[in-house]
């Protein structure tokens, strides 16, 4: 039973291997020239939003997107699945799919109707 | 790409058969779940004029609709959906309790009348408190009409909760019935900040207590190889187990639904979140949660860690014990009405446990009708919190309340009634509600904890006592708070909620007659 998990195990170290492998390599091959924004924190290729002190407001633009990456992205999660066993769920898979997309598109009919598809 | 390729072959191979789901059963559940979709939708199309007007029409039209499939389900006896679902008597009498309570709430938050410019819910509820949107806020007539779909969302995760014959599918339940209580515990109008406060509070704890829920459910997982509720009980029969896992997943998961119910020494979120929440939530909170954590809490003792009896009875002894005492005696110091009820609201969370140690049928039935009594009168009695108001909204402080039953003697009739019920004064609610828990006790061999509980309930009396004194023997204060005649819609949820103290006082019979049916009927498994 515990062979299962062989390829797991494979995954975990190719995944480990790349990333420290990326790391070094990059140490010793990359030129090394700074600027100011190479050292500021990196927040997905925006001004790095200043940490509010106090009462202060900031942008939530960019969480709402985020939020509404993840919702999607937890759709797919469960859509690839049940597009590879689409055949022997049937009827059953495709009514219960129906109805996780529509309560999905609920939350995104109101996200849109509310302006968190505007970005400015 | 190998897993990938796995299930591939599987797919091929394997012919899966569709679980049978009895969609009828489950009616009550879906019908509030589609009610909390529409209102999404109404919320995302509607105008905002006209948002406020369809809104708790919407939500009150759900509450009734599932409330009649709930009286139609009536005698279903099963588990449903692959296990995860079981409908049976006291399933059915809880959902319908939490029914009737969302319903009363819903009241209370659809009315508009009580602020000089809207309701308890504000305006725009991001607003940083003290800036300049912030007064703008407190004085649009708008309302964050989300405060509906959230409540009802609210109550499809309790009906579930109640509901759940697996641990896991109980997680999410949980999860459901909370998520959209942290939300509304941070749209009061008033005081802004203590409102934001009390939802952050109350959803860092209760993230927390999650945690601890899952983590208990893990473990029952490891002990049993299940997550249904059947399995986990049969499973603590059998000898060979590793029983270090099991006592970890009770003690994990009491600690999730003890937090739920506010048992100590899980109760510190109670107050913050009392006292911050526009008060229409603090009413719904304090009797719906109540109803549906004590459902989830009796099915998860009775039903899968019912074999294990005599070990959770001494450490349940302890927290009633406990939550009995800490209630009643911190509630003596507080000087805020609401801090007050919430104080009040755990002890009677310790009084409830009593019935729940009792474990027996009588004990179940006593729970059940307890549950009811108690909270039609906390309903009520936030319902006529937020009828005394100064200039800065609600007088909270207890000073405020001086002398008011010279002022608005009706007023202060009600809440001093309410009082005496909670207390448990006979011809109330109250007595009628102890004397069923306490009964059931002493048949189950708890007489020490009735005589804790009785202790407890003399001091409690005190402070609810001090109150009506506060009320009825001093001066009135000459710049006092302004008791608001106009908001009809609370001054029904108070007047229904004290009727049906006194009715269930009087006449409890009835009631007691649909417990024990209920009761004596049993939890499916």
């Amino acid at each position: 039973m515990l062979s299962n998990y062989v390829p797991i195990l494979v995954l975990l170290v190719i995944a480990t291997l790349f990333a420290v492998g990326s790391v070094v390599a990059g140490m010793l091959v990359g030129p090394r020239r700074f600027n100011r924004a190479k050292i500021d924190a990196y927040e997905c290729g925006i001004e790095p939003s200043p940490a509010p002190a106090g009462p202060q407001r900031f942008p939530v633009k960019y969480y709402n997107t985020a939020m509404l990456f993840i919702v999607f992205d937890i759709e797919i999660i469960f859509l690839f699945p049940w597009a590879l066993a689409f055949d022997s769920l049937a009827v059953f898979g495709l009514g219960a799919m129906a109805l996780f997309m529509a309560t999905i598109f609920v939350a995104y009919a109101y996200e849109w109707r509310r302006g968190g598809l505007e970005w400015d | 790409m190998i897993v990938a390729d796995n299930h591939l072959l599987l797919a091929e191979t394997q012919k899966i058969t569709p679980p049978s789901i009895e969609y009828s059963s489950l009616s009550p559940l879906l019908i509030v779940f589609a009610v909390a979709l529409v209102g999404v939708l109404v919320d995302a199309f509607a105008t905002r004029s006209t948002r406020r007007v369809i809104q708790p029409i919407l939500a009150g039209a759900g509450f009734v609709g599932a409330l009649v499939a709930v009286a139609v389900l009536h005698g279903r006896h099963a588990v449903l959906a692959s296990g995860a679902v079981a409908i049976d008597a006291p399933t059915l009498f809880m959902q319908g309790t939490i029914l009737v309570f969302a319903l009363l709430s819903v009241l209370l938050v659809a009315e508009r009348r009580l602020d000089s410019s809207g309701g308890a819910i504000v305006a725009s509820a991001a607003v940083t408190p003290g800036s300049k949107g912030s007064t703008a806020a407190r004085t649009s007539e708008d309302v964050q009409t989300e405060a509906y779909p959230l409540m009802v969302f609210s109550v499809t995760g309790m009906m579930l909760f109640v509901a759940s014959n697996n641990l896991l599918v109980m997680f999410v339940a949980l999860e459901i019935l909370s998520l959209p209580l942290y939300l509304l515990a941070g749209l009061a109008r008033r005081r802004r900040l203590l409102s934001q406060e009390a939802a952050m509070k109350y959803f860092l704890l209760g993230a927390f207590s999650s945690a601890f829920f899952i983590y208990g459910v893990a473990f029952a997982y490891g002990f049993a190889g299940s997550v249904e509720m059947g399995k986990v009980a049969d499973a603590v029969g059998t000898t060979g187990k590793n029983d270090i896992y099991l006592y970890l997943a009770v003690a994990l998961i009491g600690v999730g639904l003890f937090f739920k119910i506010g048992a100590a020494p899980f109760h510190s979120w109670t107050p913050d979140v009392y006292q911050g929440s526009p008060t229409p939530v603090t009413a719904f909170m304090a009797a719906g949660t109540k109803v549906a954590a004590f459902g989830a809490l009796l099915r998860v003792f009775y039903v899968a860690f019912g074999g294990l009896r005599w070990d959770w009875r001494p450490v349940l002894w302890g927290v009633a014990i406990l939550t009995m005492v800490v209630g009643a005696v911190l509630a003596l110091t507080q000087r805020d009405i609401k801090r007050m009820l919430a104080y009040s609201a755990i002890a009677h969370a310790g009084f409830l446990l009593v019935g729940v140690a009792a474990s027996n049928t009588d004990g179940l039935r006593g729970s059940m009708f307890y549950l009811v009594t108690y909270g039609f009168t906390t309903i009520a009695a936030f319902a006529v919190i937020s009828l005394v108001r100064t200039g800065d909204g609600e007088a909270s402080d207890l000073s405020q309340w001086r002398g008011l039953g010279r002022t608005s003697p009706l007023l202060a009739g009600t809440f001093s009634f309410l009082l005496l019920a909670l207390a448990g004064i006979p011809l109330t609610s109250g007595f009628t509600g102890k004397f069923a828990v306490f009964q059931a006790a002493i048949e189950g061999d708890a007489t020490p904890l009735v005589i804790v509980a009785l202790v407890c309930s003399a001091i409690a009396a005190f402070f609810y006592v001090r109150v009506i004194v506060l009320m009825f023997f001093s001066e009135p204060l000459t710049e006092g708070p302004v008791v608001v005649t106009r908001p009809t819609l609370t001054f029904a949820t108070a007047g229904i909620g004290a009727a049906a103290t006194l009715v269930l006082g009087v006449a409890p019979q009835p009631l007691l007659d649909l417990a024990n049916t209920a009761a004596s009927s049993g939890f499916v498994r």
